[in-house]
Order: structure tokens, then C-alpha cells, then sequence
């Protein structure tokens, strides 16, 4: 039975083009709405996985709960989470605009020592600011094993011998393997496990979950943010493949290269 | 080819310098329009769109493309019937029946008031019962409902490939040029006519521009200073799959498609998803020019983030209906939009030329449903000036200056949006937006306990409490109702002040009509072109006349005074003036001009057979009947005011209509009130003007009785002459006049109103008469006859029903029924031609019977 903390971050949808708010200290998610970015989504099916009581191999029966650090908005996310399979949720209420990453690292631990979480997952980076950060400080501010860019987790639970937590990380010659003892902290790199959407029924418990709002524990001293900056703009090209009928034999070998059709 | 910007990827074409018409956009409306242009004759048509084909981005590529077909508005269910009939011929439609299913009964209802609708426009569709629902959709749970609408032919439309298969073609007729990714950004209007369409691929040169461009229409006429009256809002929907139970059908879809009127929802299945729609969210408006670029957006422009928290409770109510299929095993919810569409303040259509900028038209605000059929109305007007099925209330020129401001758009459809699948009275009145446009005395209206109702923004006094006295003294004879949905937005008053009206006098605020000048020296020309009656009269006569389409059928009815030689006046009703006058101004030969006087005057109507002691006591003008005949005007002094006095009657009394300049109006009222006290003269409501009054003496109403698919000699309202001189519609006219009607106007009285339930039913109009044992009947035109007009008759102490029966039906005596909320109610034809039902002589208006006013 394994207790997982999986915390995630209300970002901007960052699907369409991207525009900056007017001040450029933040993505402007006024066409694309905001979202639990992708490597977060992943660590959130993870960890209903994980805690699930039946399932593939990994279900430990355990608990999964949902950690955000943001203002009362940021609440849409966490019933994302829920909705999905989360069974409890935690707020840490504040404006994460002033936080840098060892300000929230600070925050999600104080969380940790005083909930029994035996895993905690995290996304790899945030989509938004992309720090890479949290993960790690929050690891050596909690003393324990840290595992970054696995793209599955698994709990190994055998009788004798203390839970484990299984860790894989895709690398350019192969797949790495890490095993490493509980309690632990891994950050989840996309790729390795295809979220679930909500389901009718998940979204109507969500619903009902109260969440646990929590203060933070002092002042943040923040990362000094300037302001943000658009990468120019990446060249796109349009390659015409051919028009009518005769252009369906270059669209099937253009969708096997990619990958899309066998 | 390539290119570094997709954007500019296509424009690689050319783009041509000139076109016949551009259309501007390809969505299923801009589509079906170079379809129907093309079929039409028209060559060098450029269609415009900034998106991607077939998918541009916008409303089109994101709607549910279901089709219920019975509206309770007979345009809108005839656009859809013929949007129906293409989307079949274009072979992209699948029928699938469909349910709108009762949770309460009150709902139930207005289904058997639907069914009244669904009889009236010929579709079959039953009630029935939960059982029925399972047997076809064994999903749904019965026990939350009480029964359903049941509507065989309802289907869904592959929108997208019909928008593909329209520009087809057009282009295999070598009529169009279609430019894809190419964008509008300006327009260019000189001496008050579209010249010039600007694009990002150069400029266009055009005398035709037509705005086809669903949420983008109002940026779009901007440019060119018009305005498109409509939001963007958001409808929100979700798709929730695999569901076992369709998965393992064939097909897109292969279950009826519910609507769960109740809770403002629909479930829609599409492959092996559920689509779940909503109306139920609160409103949720952008402005144009707040949509996303195709580059900004996650999905398309008008896919915007969902907001789940305002879909919630839908979620709950849609589990509810069907646990079974939203809650199957591994059912998620996959796909889930705040998906935009268009709204108008009135819920109609934006279709014609703008008011503002002439060759400049729109053709927006348009449902899946009505898309194909809007396109063809809208060529056929382009080509002809008028269109077979008749689109008057959509008419974009309908909007006075008020109307087409944002904050109006903005208040009446977030109020109208929860109203999308709800039960909304023939009578209802809006929330919001009230108190816009006040009677010079409304204070005085006030104080006598006006109830008002809103037209185009006057406040109009329906009926007046201070005139509750008058139930006492008729008792009975005010045929009072005493069925809630009957009586809603009514009073027995108002049939009080009928009565009154017609023993003493009335005195009632018209402040509401649309009046206009034609003048200058082709003055006679212009009116004697547009009207059917002779208009080449002496100074100071008053014509009631009806104006015509090229095809004959009705564009108005309406009243002018010719003041001077060169000097006409035009008064008609407020709800439809603004068209009125855009008809006057556009068949205008030079030398005339056409002026809105809308806001300058007031009218007061003054009738009864007290009339003219009461006029008399304030003038000394010889107002005798031969001093001052029927259907004659001048100006008359009441003290130290100048008025124009009209004699002419909606009511069919002795009477006046004064017009009086707008800042004196309230001072000619009260003089009227203090000269007709000791009359007992009362102030009167528009319930009477509009309903009881008009209807006792057989008077048609333009949009009621009359409208472009009706003809003078269906209406019963042809003279013995026709005028040598031309006018629109004389040719049309002509011929009607020499062939068979195929419809006959006829009022008739309900025999008996008792119900099955014992209780008195009054019917407010759009019912179909049936034979007495409930037969069906069809008219020569392929119609049903339904009521145009329903209200009580006081001074015959019946309910009078008027509707366009087939000839064979329409004699005097001829039995028939009516059916009301699905049961039968008997009637009986009282005439088949004007001739009233009171007063058949018309001795009143004459005024030769004062001397005995008591009926």
C-alpha cells in the first residue's frame, strides 16, 4: 500500500501560439485556457496507478493525493486531478507568481513531513516557466532518493523486504533502470504512460472532494524574475503534397514515416 | 511549393482584381450562397475565408449538425425544411429520429404545444411514452421521464462535406473562384455603396459584398461602418466515449437523438461517442474581436478552453438520464469545447442588405439547420428582390439605431440564451433592456397603472389597472380565462376597455409606430411605385394600403397621408418600420427622398362613439362627418396645439389618430383625458388595438396574416380595380387576381372551449384546424392551415380564430376544429372574405350610429 503525492502546476494551454501577458511576466492564456502540463498529467496517471487497488501489476491499494501550490483558480486543476483518480487534494494557497523553485520546494516538503507520503512524483519541469528545480531541492530538503525524467514508475512490493519504488528513464542508448528504497522522489518526463481523460462519474466525485487548503510557511524570496522573452518565431515549411485523388499515395507514405500508419 | 509561412502558402494564386460579388466566408452559409448564386446566373463570384477548406475554423466545424425540424416560428421551421430537402439531395443526410423528452409536466405541455406546431408546418411527430423512448433507446432511464416529442425525421448533416459539395458546384459552372487562407482587412465604401473588399492577397474590386462570416460578421461590417448585430457565445459540449452499447453499431449514428428539454441538454450520439450539448450554462459572450487566431488556438477559433465548472451540473443531470451509457466502463470524457455561435438580440436570423451601406449584405446568425435554405433565400433575394420562402423576420434592416448597439446584443442574449430549449410564452416579455424608449406620456401611463410591453423598445401600456373598475361593471362579457398559461400575459382588462371603448370611447398611445416622410418632387412617383393603392389622391387623403414584392406577395400594410404635392407620409408599425422605410428609400426614384420622422411624432388614437363630442370640446374645426370625412387628414388646432388629425380606424370606431409633435404629446393626452371624462372616455391598451379591436372587425396584421407568402386575393383584401399606373408587384398581383386562390383568409369562433378536463381552453394562436373529427387539411399551396391570429371578441362575446383555409373549406358556416394542447375544441367559419364579424357594414367607423352607441 503505497501513499502518493503528485503535485502538479495550473499552467497556460500551451497548444496554440504562444502570447505573452501585457507586464511579460506570465503566458497569457486567454484563447488557450489553463491546464496540468503534460509531464504532470503523466505523473497523475502514475500515481493512480500506483494507488489504485487492482489493475497492472503496480496497484498497491494505496491513496493518491493531488498537491498544487497556487491561488483558489488553481483549484480547477486540482479537480482535474481528482476527477482522474486523485482521492484528496491539498492547496497550498498563494500567488505563485513571486515563488521560485526553492520556495515551492520549501512548501511541498513541509506538506511531506507532515502527511505519510511514501512517494512523492512530480513533472519534470513546469511547462510554463521550466525550472527543472523542484523536484531535486524538494528531494534534498526531504533527505531522500530522487529520481528525474522517469517516464513510468512502479512500486515493488515484496514480502520481507521494504517497498521499493522502480523508476525508468529512457536515454538516447537505451532505457535505464532505477530501483531505489521508499521514500522516495521521482519526476516524470511524458512519454511513458498515456493519461486517461475524466470520466462522467469521476468528474461527479471530484465534485465532492474537499480540498485541504493549507498556508504557506513564510514569505517566498522568489527567482528574481525579469520579465519573459518569445523565442522567435521557428521558421514552419508547407510542402504541397499533391491535389486530389493522386495525392493520396504521398499522404500514406508521409504518415508511415511519421509514424502515424502502418 | 513551398513556403516559409503557411499562411502564405495558397495565396501563390491570384487573386482577381474584380468580382460580380464576393462572399466572405466558407462556412456552411458562404457556401450554400455561391451554390445558389451560381445556379442563379451569377458569374465572377469570389468566396472568401481567412481559415484552411473545408475546415475553416469556424462555427461550422464544430457543430453537432442535428436537425430537429419543428420550430414554433413558421420561417425558421420552413428554412429548415428546405435546408433538409438539400442536405438529402447532397446525399450528407442521416436520419435518426429524434426525442425531446418531459421531465415535469409542465414541459409535457409544451410538447402538446410543440405537436401543435409539428401539425401546423405538416411534420409527422407523435407524443409518447417513456416506453417508447426505451424501446429505441434502451439506455435512457424511464422513470425520469414523463414522455416525449417524438420526431421520426429528425437526422444529422455532415455540414462540412455539404459546405465542399456547394463550392463544387459552383466552381464546376466555372462561377466561382474560391480563395482559402486569404483575409479581409478592410473595406471600402464610397457615396454610401460598397466598392472595394481589401485582403492580405491585395484588393478586390466589387459592387456585391456579401458577409457570410458566423462570430467574425460584426468585425467584418465594421470595416465598412455597418453593423451585424450578433455575439459570439458559447455553447459548451463534450464527447464522452467508447460507449459499448453504440460501439457496437454501425455508423455514425444509429439511436434518436434526445433532448432533455428539462434540464437545457441534448445527448447526441456520434460514432461511438456521446456528444452532450448544453444551454444551461450561464451566458458566456465575446466580442469578434476577442476570437483567438487560427495560430492563437489550441483547437480552432471557435473551440475555446472548456470550463468545466459551468458544465457540471449538466454532467450530473446527463448521468442521470442515461447512467448507463456516460457511466459505462472505460467511457471518459474525450473531447469537451466552449464552442462559439452566433446570437441576436431576437434570436432571428441577420439576413439582407444593410441599412447603412448599400451592395453591402449579410447573411449571419444562421443554425446547420437553416444554413442550405438561408443560402438559396438569400441568393433569390440577391437576384430577384425577394425570395420564395418568405424571411422577414430576418430581415438585418429590422433594427432601429438602439438595437444594434453592444450593450443591447449583449443583455438580450445572455437573457435568451437559458431560453434556447426553454418554454417561453407567445406573449413573454424580456427582463431586461426595458424602459429604452418612453411615450411622451408615460408618466401619465403610470400613474394609471399601465402594465407595459415592450416593441422595439417602446414601452407600450397593453392594459391599464386603473381600468379595473370596468370588470365590475361587464362582468362576465370581459370573458375572463381561467387557465394560468392562457391568461399569462393577459387581463380580462383589456377586454374591459374593448367594451368600453365601443359604448363610450378610448383613447390609446401609439407612440410606437415608425412614421417617414417621402418628399421632393418625385414624391408621388415613389409612393405611387411602391404601393398597391392609387396614391396619385387629392391633398389630404389617407390610404391604407399593402405593398407588394415583385412576386406578389406581401412586403407591408401600411397607412400614407398626402400632405402636400410633393409632400407624402407614411405611417406603419413600429415592429417592422425600419424595413419599411429601407423599401421606400431603396424603390426611390431621384427626386425624392425619404425622411424618418419616427422620433419627431406622437400618435394618440382617439375612437368610440363618443369620439367626436370629445375631439369637439378641444377644437373648433368642423370635424362633422362631412366636415371631416373617413380617410381625410389636416391639421387641426386643439387650444394652442397643432395636430394632424387622421380619420381612420384600426378599431373600427369613429375616431382620430393625432399626431402630434413628440414633447407636446403628453399635453394632447391629458387634454383628451379631461375633454372625454364626462364621456367616460378611458385610456386604452394595445391588447385592444392589436388584438380584440382589429380582430372583431376582420383587420389583417402584417406578420400575422400578412407576409411574402401570402397574396391580396388569399387575404380576401382585393379591390374592384387594380391602378393603371406601375407598382411593384403588379404583374404578380395581376395574375393572382385572374387564377384560383389557393388559400382563403377566414375567421371563425370557437364553439365550445370546455376541455377534457372540464376547465375553459383560450387559444393564443398558432394551432392547426383540423376537420371536426380531427382530419387533416391541406390547402392548394401544400400548407396546413393554422391560426395567424387568435383573441377574444368581447362585443360577440366569442374567441376568434383567423387562418388561411383551402378554398373548399372556406364558406360561412363550414364546421371545423381546432386543436389545442392535443385536444379538439369545435369552430365554425364566420367569413371567408374582410367582411367583420362586428359591425359588417362598418356603420361605427362612419360614425352614423352614435346616437345609439349601446350594442
Amino acid at each position: 500500500m503505497t501513499n502518493v503525492l503528485v503535485c502538479i502546476k495550473r499552467v497556460p494551454d500551451a497548444a496554440g501560439e504562444v502570447t505573452l501577458t501585457a507586464d511579460a511576466q506570465a503566458v497569457d492564456a486567454r484563447f488557450v485556457g489553463f491546464t496540468i502540463s503534460a509531464h504532470e498529467n503523466c505523473a497523475v496517471e502514475l500515481a493512480v496507478r500506483i494507488a489504485s487497488q487492482e489493475g497492472s501489476g503496480t496497484a498497491t491499494g494505496g491513496t493518491a493525493t493531488v498537491l498544487t501550490l497556487g491561488t483558489d483558480d488553481a483549484v480547477e486543476q486540482l479537480r482535474t486531478a481528482l476527477g482522474l483518480g486523485c482521492s484528496a487534494a491539498v492547496l497550498i494557497e498563494a500567488d505563485p507568481a513571486g515563488y521560485g523553485p526553492a520556495d515551492v520546494a520549501r512548501e511541498i516538503a513541509a506538506v511531506v513531513e507532515r502527511g505519510a507520503y511514501d512517494l512523492v512524483l512530480l513533472g519534470n519541469d513546469a511547462a510554463d516557466t521550466g525550472d527543472f528545480q523542484v523536484g531535486i531541492r524538494l528531494a534534498h530538503a526531504l533527505g531522500r532518493p530522487v529520481v528525474n525524467g522517469a517516464s513510468t514508475v512502479e512500486v515493488s512490493q515484496e514480502e520481507g523486504t521494504a517497498d521499493t519504488a522502480i523508476a525508468r528513464v529512457a536515454g538516447p542508448d537505451g532505457v535505464e533502470t532505477y530501483q531505489v528504497p521508499m521514500p522516495a522522489v521521482v519526476t516524470v518526463l511524458e512519454g511513458g504512460v498515456e493519461p486517461r481523460y475524466p470520466t462522467i462519474s469521476g468528474r461527479m466525485k471530484a465534485k465532492k472532494v474537499k480540498i485541504e487548503t493549507v498556508a504557506p510557511q513564510r514569505e517566498p524570496s522568489g527567482s528574481g524574475r525579469v520579465r519573459l522573452l518569445l523565442p522567435p518565431a521557428q521558421p514552419s515549411a508547407v510542402e504541397v503534397l499533391g491535389e486530389g485523388p493522386d495525392a493520396a499515395k504521398a499522404v500514406v507514405d508521409l504518415l508511415e514515416k511519421l509514424g502515424v500508419a502502418r | 511549393m513551398t513556403a516559409s509561412d503557411a499562411r502564405s502558402a495558397s495565396p501563390a494564386r491570384a487573386i482577381p482584381a474584380t468580382a460580380r460579388v464576393v462572399v466572405i466566408g466558407a462556412g456552411i452559409v458562404g457556401n450554400s450562397l455561391v451554390h445558389h448564386l451560381a445556379q442563379l446566373g451569377w458569374r465572377d463570384i469570389v468566396q472568401i475565408d481567412k481559415g484552411p477548406l473545408p475546415n475553416p475554423g469556424g462555427s461550422t466545424g464544430h457543430a453537432s449538425n442535428f436537425i430537429f425540424p419543428v420550430d414554433h416560428s413558421r420561417e425558421l421551421a420552413d428554412l429548415t425544411l428546405d435546408s433538409m430537402r438539400q442536405y438529402k439531395e447532397l446525399g450528407v443526410f442521416t436520419e435518426s429520429g429524434g426525442y425531446e423528452v418531459a421531465r415535469t409536466e409542465e414541459r409535457m405541455e409544451e410538447l402538446r404545444r410543440r405537436m401543435s406546431s409539428a401539425r401546423a408546418w405538416g411534420v409527422p411527430a407523435e407524443l409518447v411514452t417513456p416506453d417508447h423512448v426505451v424501446e429505441r433507446v434502451p439506455f435512457l432511464d424511464k422513470d425520469k421521464i414523463l414522455g416525449a416529442f417524438w420526431c421520426p425525421s429528425v437526422g444529422v448533416v455532415d455540414s462540412l462535406r455539404a459546405g465542399t459539395l456547394f463550392r463544387e458546384s459552383a466552381l464546376a459552372l466555372g462561377a466561382l473562384t474560391v480563395l482559402s487562407t486569404v483575409e479581409v482587412v478592410g473595406m471600402d465604401v464610397e457615396e454610401g455603396r460598397i466598392r472595394r473588399v481589401r485582403t492580405t492577397g491585395g484588393d478586390i474590386e466589387a459592387e456585391t459584398v456579401v458577409i457570410a462570416c458566423g462570430v467574425w460578421s460584426p468585425k467584418l461590417a465594421t470595416m465598412a461602418g455597418a453593423s451585424i448585430p450578433l455575439t459570439p457565445a458559447v455553447h459548451q459540449m463534450i464527447s464522452v466515449g467508447p460507449i459499448p452499447q453504440l460501439a457496437e453499431r454501425p455508423g455514425e449514428i444509429s439511436f434518436p437523438i434526445v433532448r432533455d428539454m428539462d434540464t437545457f441538454c441534448y445527448e447526441r450520439q456520434h460514432g461511438a461517442d456521446m456528444e452532450v450539448g448544453s444551454y444551461a450554462h450561464r451566458a458566456i459572450l465575446y466580442d469578434a474581436d476577442e476570437i483567438p487566431s487560427i495560430e492563437q488556438s489550441k483547437l480552432s477559433p471557435t473551440e475555446l478552453p472548456f470550463t468545466a465548472d459551468d458544465f457540471d451540473p449538466q454532467l450530473e443531470q446527463a448521468f442521470e438520464l442515461m447512467p448507463d451509457a456516460l457511466g459505462a466502463d472505460g467511457a471518459e470524457i474525450r473531447y469537451a469545447i466552449n464552442g462559439l455561435l452566433s446570437l441576436t438580440p431576437d434570436g432571428g436570423p441577420l439576413l439582407g442588405e444593410t441599412p447603412e451601406v448599400k451592395g453591402l449584405w449579410s447573411a449571419a446568425a444562421v443554425w446547420i439547420k437553416e444554413g442550405p435554405g438561408v443560402g438559396r433565400a438569400v441568393a433569390e433575394w440577391m437576384t430577384h428582390g425577394h425570395s420564395e420562402i418568405d424571411v422577414h423576420h430576418a430581415d438585418i434592416a429590422r433594427f432601429y439605431p438602439h438595437q444594434r448597439t453592444r450593450a443591447y446584443v449583449r443583455s438580450r442574449t445572455s437573457e435568451a440564451f437559458n431560453k434556447t430549449y426553454g418554454i417561453v410564452h407567445p406573449g413573454e416579455q424580456w427582463d431586461g433592456e426595458r424602459g429604452k424608449r418612453l411615450a411622451p406620456m408615460h408618466a401619465a401611463q403610470r400613474a394609471a397603472g399601465a402594465e407595459f410591453f415592450e416593441t422595439v423598445g417602446w414601452e407600450r401600456p397593453f392594459w391599464y389597472r386603473s381600468n379595473e373598475a370596468l370588470l365590475g361593471e361587464y362582468g362576465d362579457r370581459v370573458l375572463p380565462r381561467e387557465n394560468e398559461w392562457d391568461s399569462r400575459w393577459w387581463s380580462p382588462i383589456i377586454n374591459a376597455e374593448h367594451l368600453a371603448m365601443r359604448e363610450r370611447a378610448g383613447i390609446v398611445d401609439l407612440s410606437a409606430f415608425a412614421v417617414f416622410d417621402v418628399v421632393g418632387p418625385a414624391a408621388e412617383q415613389a409612393v405611387q411605385g411602391t404601393v398597391v393603392a392609387q396614391a396619385a389622391v387629392a391633398d389630404g387623403r389617407v390610404i391604407y394600403t399593402p405593398v407588394l414584392d415583385a412576386k406578389g406577395g406581401f412586403r407591408s400594410d401600411l397607412t400614407v397621408m398626402r400632405l402636400a404635392h410633393d409632400h407624402y407620409r407614411v405611417v406603419t408599425g413600429g415592429l417592422h418600420g425600419m424595413a419599411d422605410l429601407k423599401w421606400f428609400a431603396d424603390h426611390a426614384p431621384a427626386g425624392a427622398a425619404v425622411v424618418d420622422q419616427t422620433s419627431a411624432f406622437t400618435t394618440i388614437g382617439l375612437w368610440g362613439p363618443r369620439a367626436r363630442d370629445i375631439l369637439g370640446r378641444l377644437t373648433d374645426a368642423d370635424i362633422s362627418h362631412e366636415g371631416f370625412p373617413f380617410l381625410s387628414c389636416r391639421r387641426i388646432e386643439l387650444g394652442n396645439i397643432e395636430v394632424l388629425a387622421s380619420r381612420i380606424s384600426y378599431v373600427g370606431e369613429l375616431g382620430w389618430e393625432l399626431y402630434a409633435p413628440m414633447e407636446q404629446g403628453a399635453r394632447v393626452w391629458d387634454l383628451l383625458h379631461e375633454a372625454g371624462r364626462p364621456d367616460g372616455a378611458v385610456p386604452v391598451g394595445i391588447g385592444v388595438y392589436g388584438t380584440t379591436g382589429r380582430l372583431e372587425k376582420g383587420y389583417r396584421a402584417y406578420g400575422f396574416e400578412l407576409d411574402g407568402d401570402r397574396t391580396i386575393v388569399e387575404a380576401g383584401m382585393g379591390r374592384p380595380k387594380v391602378k393603371n399606373a406601375g407598382f411593384v408587384g403588379r404583374d404578380a398581383y395581376l395574375a393572382q387576381r385572374a387564377a384560383a386562390p389557393q388559400a382563403v383568409l377566414c375567421t371563425m369562433t370557437v364553439d365550445d372551449h370546455t376541455s377534457a378536463a372540464g376547465g375553459k381552453r383560450y387559444m393564443l394562436g398558432g394551432e392547426p384546424i383540423l376537420t371536426r373529427d380531427g382530419g387533416t387539411l391541406t390547402d392548394g399551396h401544400g400548407h396546413h392551415p393554422y391560426v395567424t391570429s387568435a383573441g377574444s371578441a368581447p362585443s360577440l362575446g366569442a374567441h376568434v380564430l383567423m387562418a388561411y383555409l383551402p378554398p373548399d373549406q372556406a364558406t360561412v358556416g363550414n364546421e371545423l376544429a381546432v386543436s389545442y394542447m392535443e385536444e379538439l375544441y369545435p369552430v365554425t367559419v364566420r367569413s371567408n372574405d374582410a367582411t367583420p364579424l362586428f359591425d359588417p357594414t362598418n356603420e361605427r367607423i362612419k360614425g352614423q350610429n352614435s346616437e345609439n352607441a349601446e350594442p
